[in-house]
């Protein structure tokens, strides 16, 4: 069994990788946990650089784990890749809050990837304080 | 007129709203696109040269010498923050200012490099009206073979001196004085490459060849690279320096100024040269060495404000000889012949109250750059954010634009898209964009000098060598060629021995 996770390093990335954690353990499965990125600009702020995957690697020690950061034009098609590429039973993303008309502009990665996923998704938020 | 009553007409003209507005936008585009790396502001000034066909030549060239400044200290962030410098001139930055970033010293970094480019900038830009009026005067003495010799002179040290390989950089020179060879010969009226096209035989304009090397090339080449691991940048707050920052920072200011400003000065120009050498000079003078390669504040104070000297001493030889060494320079130069001015040494004479208004407003935008900068610095952090795709959209836009605007007629485009590609494959093989494009906007004056040359000595020569000038121009050329050989002869022997 795997369960990928769909990682940014903000809060709802965070929130997204404890539950799979703890969905993980509850499994005994292998955590994948991707972060994905289109890399068309110099800088990317939902890209994790090296201290930050340092820190998830730390995190998931104790764990059979993977850490993945594929680039390519469309970010829910290249998690969605790594669902088939692992077999991924469970896919685990995390919620932002998004206006109508953000969403309307940018789109929305968590829609598509809920829309679009091959597998049962949780959908986590972070917690609002 | 002597030099500080045209100082003082050129803040009149340049104080006024109207002028003031193109100094604040000239300063905001030239930092963001200093920042942003692969866009300079050569670039931007050649995208903007159509404008100069309805603004007055003060107004554009305020504009354009905002963008100058500005792109200075745009790249001194990027290469602080990201350790990705814009430039070849402020890799030395990226060095210590990056260390000191990583050790959470970034805002320090910052505000090192600000105040160090404003106080070079200031210093540099005063002696810059120190002496560019009495070269001019100097060299209005000189006949055609010594003209004829200081460029040949500013060529081969752009050519040879700067950049890695020498190879390489006489390769995009060849390729640049062809291009500025095509069109109607003046003196005999033949046509010379003109492949028996019509179109062909007025020569190709500057701007179409300035916006297809710098900016169709730079787009062609991001699009074959659009998609790269972004790079970690580190988050910054608004600049500011304690007391003992200050105390560490203004000696190498200064003695980074001293190194920059004559370098830039110098026909052979250059930034490289005068940041290493402070950069060295600081290692050696700190109190504290161990500090270097750790993020030593002086590391980024001197190596600063020598790159900010130099780009004002750059602006002497443009101004009092017409001999641009770098490519903003250039693209500058090319803006002035766009109004029918013709640069060298009588621009002082003949277009004195243009001359001191963009001396003036380099004055103006550099206390406006350190007073928009020091708050703004986050916000042009966020800039890099900005997608590639769109990016390079705009800049193929203006670039076509632009173009098209020249002549109004399609040929232009098919010329861009063609000297385009060939930007593409010049950056695809190494070689420096900064010989060709100075190799056509120096080339058809080089001739012309030439030639004024032997027709005045009936054809001889010799008439090249008749001018004291020009013979000891000769010997600092041979010498410039002669020199790596010579210290590796020097170095080899004693170790023979």
């Amino acid at each position: 069994m795997v369960i990928v996770v769909a990682y940014t390093p903000d809060s709802s990335g965070e929130a997204a990788l404890a539950y799979g954690i703890a969905e993980a353990k509850r499994r005994d499965a292998k955590i994948v946990v991707v972060n994905a990125t289109r890399g068309d600009a110099l800088v990317d702020p939902r890209f994790a650089g090296e201290s930050a995957v340092g820190t998830v690697d730390s995190e998931l020690a104790s764990m059979d784990h993977e850490i993945t950061q594929p680039i390519g034009p469309d970010v829910s098609d290249l998690i969605i890749s790594e669902v088939e590429r692992t077999g991924a039973g469970y896919l685990v993303v995390g919620l932002r809050h998004r206006t109508p008309v953000g969403k309307l502009i940018m789109g929305s990665v968590s829609q598509r990837l809920l829309l679009d996923s091959p597998v049962p998704v949780f959908a986590v938020r972070p917690p609002r304080d | 007129m002597d030099a500080l009553n045209g100082l003082m007409d050129g803040f009149a003209t340049a104080l006024t709203p109207m002028n003031l507005l193109y100094a604040c936008i000239g300063v905001i585009l030239g930092t963001a696109v200093g920042v942003l790396p692969g866009i300079g502001p050569a670039m931007t000034v050649a995208l903007l040269l159509p404008i100069t066909y309805n603004v007055e030549p003060a107004s554009a060239f305020i504009m354009f010498a905002g963008i100058y400044y500005g792109g200075m200290y745009g790249g001194s962030t990027t290469s602080i923050l990201l350790n990705t410098p814009g430039e070849s001139s402020s890799v030395i930055t990226a060095l210590e200012g990056n260390k000191m970033a990583k050790a959470g010293r970034a805002a320090q970094a910052l505000a090192t490099a600000a105040i160090g480019s404003f106080v070079a900038g200031s210093i540099g830009t005063a002696l810059l009206v120190a002496f560019a009026p009495s070269i001019a005067n100097l060299a209005v003495k000189l006949g055609a073979p010594s003209y004829f010799a200081i460029m040949l002179l500013a060529l081969v040290a752009v050519t040879a001196v700067l950049g890695a390989s020498k190879l390489r950089g006489f390769i995009a020179l060849f390729l640049g004085l062809a291009i500025g060879l095509v069109g109607i010969d003046g003196l005999t009226g033949q046509n010379r490459l003109t492949l028996g096209i019509p179109l062909l035989s007025d020569g190709i304009d500057i701007v179409v060849i300035a916006v297809a090397i710098f900016a169709i090339g730079e787009a062609l080449w991001v699009a074959a690279h659009l998609r790269r691991r972004p790079v970690e940048v580190i988050p910054v707050g608004r600049p500011w320096m304690g007391k003992e920052d200050w105390k560490r920072s203004w000696m190498p200011w200064l003695r980074g100024t001293a190194y920059g400003f004559p370098f830039g000065a110098l026909p052979a120009g250059g930034a490289e040269l005068p940041t290493f050498l402070s950069y060295v000079t600081e290692r050696k003078l700190a109190k504290k060495p161990e500090e270097f390669g750790h993020g030593a504040i002086e590391g980024v104070a001197g190596p600063e404000a020598a790159n900010n000297a130099s780009a004002a001493g750059t602006l002497v030889p443009m101004l009092s000889l017409g001999l641009p060494t770098n490519a903003t320079a250039a693209v500058m130069l090319a803006a002035m012949t766009g109004y029918g001015i013709q640069p060298g040494p009588a621009l002082f004479e003949e277009h004195g109250d243009l001359v001191w208004a963009l001396i003036a407003s380099l004055f103006i935008g550099n206390l406006l750059l350190l007073v928009l900068n020091l708050p703004l610095a986050p916000l042009w952090a966020k800039l890099l954010r900005t997608p590639r795709p769109y990016l390079y959209a705009g800049i193929l836009f203006f670039a076509s634009l632009g173009a098209y605007a020249v002549n109004l007629q399609w040929f232009d485009l098919a010329l861009l898209l063609f000297f385009g590609l060939l930007g593409l494959l010049m950056r695809r093989f190494g070689l420096p964009t900064l010989p060709l494009i100075i190799g056509v906007i120096l080339g058809p004056r080089l001739e012309i000098q030439l030639r004024q040359a032997l027709q005045l000595g009936e054809g001889q020569w010799s008439t090249l060598f008749s001018e004291p000038v020009a013979v000891i121009v000769y010997v600092v050329i041979v010498l410039l060629f002669a020199a790596p050989y010579l210290t590796r002869l020097v170095r080899r022997t004693p170790q023979e021995a």
